[in-house]
């Protein structure tokens, strides 16, 4: 008995030690033979989108997981969905509308909505972009241990913030009412923004995901620079009038209004608020909305695909 | 059964090749001892191209072909590299060099990790089944044999309660149950069946004896010698990412019992 064996593939185990007729294969001619794939490699895109299409129950289900764990050893328990961004913007109430009487040229009535519909359409963006750099890097035992295309933790994240957003949404309406903004047809326009918020928001998400499984530290930087972005997109002031009366150059204002972030507000601003009418809107705003959309989000799908082998490498 | 596992020309059905594998960890900030703030900067400052990564070589040239129908033990002491071997024939972890073939997606016993502590386990069964490719309509299904199998029940409502209640043999046998009620073309399991008590020990035992008669190929890894003997046929010795034997469990499991007696 050799103790010691130098085993290759043909030499295996002398289980019954009958001869087989693929005696003398190479692994790879055996495993051609039998039909065997490389395990781990990465599929086709469009097999890729199959694969993903066929979790969609579990990215489902395993953002809806998230968020009910979220809360769950809190008191109040699921309340706190509605109750954290309630409580945001009587704080917002608070100092803008109470202590300071701030209403920046447009009327409290129309300043306080603005206000925490900015807040809101941004941290849903912001939030997605957050969990989205450690969608991978935070769930390597996930990644290790399951095969599923990876692709669904970033989705999953970004739909959690989704809800959330939606939850969020039912405060701006509280608001919007309470400050005399009654429902109209044009609320519905908000739907499609929201879809294509998503839809961008899902493609950040994924290009940070695999940005972030390469450098963790990323997640250190982001939130300054998701800082600086909320500041270049009007969330708490009008940032087209700011600019003119700083006589900032024309290009500097289409720029800025034509950021992503500021294109999603100003449309669900517009949507929702009866003293903001489309002259606030930059030119060509749906193009952008669809644009980016189309853009980040196909883009980012593509980018984090190519890299679907290497995510959970130690 | 043996009629399923053999091809038409006798030659018996290869599920899992491996060729020749190497799996090389990266580690970063592995280097430098110290881990204060001004250690790290002087790290950073001082980097050169490449620095700070060390690398650990787990696997080192292994090969083996796994055959339908087999049930195989991975024995070695700790750190020889038998999770991280298994991980690698799973494809959750990129080979360095060589290759992997497999028949079918292997499936490591690790629902555990898509499993949340704040949920019950009602809701982790479903969650489980999800993230390891089940449908919806199969969870429903096979919900009341999972929930029956873990025996969670035995002792009271327990389903309902969130898992963090759980005790870790309670954790360790719904996972054990989930992971089980699927059908697997070729299945993994980490030291698993070590947890739980004995009457869940045989219980799983038989399980994996049934998984191995669908025709599908079974990994084990465990300390526990006589969990190996009960439910292998076949057994690797791994010691330093190589291996050291390969053959039917008696003589494999003498000589290792041998060697770690010294």
């Amino acid at each position: 008995m050799s103790t010691v064996s130098e085993t290759t593939h043909g030499s295996a185990v002398a289980m019954s030690a009958a001869p087989s007729p693929d005696d003398g294969l190479s692994a790879a001619e055996l495993a051609r033979k039998y039909g065997l794939s490389v395990s781990g490699a990465r599929p086709s895109l469009p097999e890729y989108a199959r694969q993903l299409w066929d979790r969609r129950h579990f990215i489902l289900a395993f953002s809806r997981a998230k968020m009910t764990a979220q809360y769950s050893k809190a008191k109040l328990g699921q309340l706190w969905h509605v109750a954290t961004p309630l409580l945001n913007a009587m704080v917002y109430l608070l100092i803008f509308g109470v202590l300071m009487q701030q209403s920046k040229g447009m009327g409290m009535g129309t300043y306080i909505p603005f206000l925490v519909t900015g807040v809101f359409v941004f941290t849903f963006t912001q939030s997605s972009a957050l969990s989205g750099v450690r969608a991978i890097a935070g769930n390597l035992g996930l990644v290790r241990a399951l095969h599923f295309p990876r692709a669904a933790l970033p989705i999953s994240f970004a739909l959690q913030q989704l809800q959330q957003l939606l939850f969020s949404m039912c405060v701006v309406f509280v608001f919007l009412v309470g400050f005399g903004h009654m429902p109209a047809l044009s609320w519905l326009m908000i739907l499609p923004v929201l879809v294509l918020q998503f839809v961008f928001n899902t493609g950040l998400s994924l290009v940070l995901a695999r940005l972030g499984s390469k450098t963790p530290d990323l997640a250190q930087l982001l939130p300054f620079i998701l800082r600086t972005w909320m500041y270049a997109s009007g969330v708490m002031y009008n940032m087209v009038e700011a600019l003119k009366k700083t006589h900032a150059p024309g290009w500097v204002i289409d720029v800025l209004g034509a950021n992503p972030a500021a294109v999603y507000i100003d449309l669900m601003r517009y949507a929702l608020i009866d003293g903001y009418g489309s002259s606030h809107l930059p030119p060509h705003v749906w193009l952008l909305a669809v644009g980016w959309a189309v853009l980040v989000g196909l883009g980012g799908f593509v980018y984090f695909w190519k890299a679907e082998e290497q995510y959970g490498r130690g | 059964m043996a009629e399923r596992n053999t091809a038409p020309d006798g030659a018996r059905i290869p599920t899992v090749i491996a060729d020749d594998v190497h799996i090389v960890y990266r580690v970063y900030g592995g280097n430098s001892g110290r881990g204060s703030a001004t250690a790290a900067l002087n790290r950073i400052v001082k980097r050169a191209p490449s620095a700070g990564v060390r690398e650990v070589h787990a696997v080192k040239g292994v090969s083996f072909t796994a055959y339908r129908g087999q049930a195989i033990g991975l024995i070695g002491s700790n750190g020889s590299g038998k999770s991280t071997l298994l991980k690698a024939i799973a494809g959750l972890l990129p080979t360095e060099r060589g290759k992997v073939y497999t028949d079918g997606q292997p499936s490591l016993l690790g629902v555990n990790a898509a499993m949340m502590n704040d949920l019950t386990g009602e809701r982790n069964v479903i969650l489980g089944g999800l993230a390891m490719g089940m449908t919806r309509e199969e969870i429903r299904e096979r919900y009341q044999h999972i929930v029956d199998f873990s025996g969670i029940n035995e002792k009271g409502d327990f389903i309902t309660l969130p898992m963090r209640t759980y005790s870790s043999g309670m954790a360790a046998r719904l996972r054990f149950s989930i992971a089980a009620a699927k059908k697997h073309d070729v299945l993994m399991i980490d030291e698993a069946l070590a947890t739980g008590d004995r009457s869940f020990q045989k219980r799983s035992e038989a399980r994996v004896r049934e998984l191995r008669q669908e025709a599908g190929t079974v990994f084990l890894v465990s300390h526990n010698n006589r969990s190996i003997r009960d439910t292998c046929d076949r057994v690797l010795w791994l010691e330093h990412g190589q291996l050291l034997m390969d053959g039917p469990t008696d003589e494999v499991v003498r000589a290792y019992e041998k060697e770690t007696a010294r």
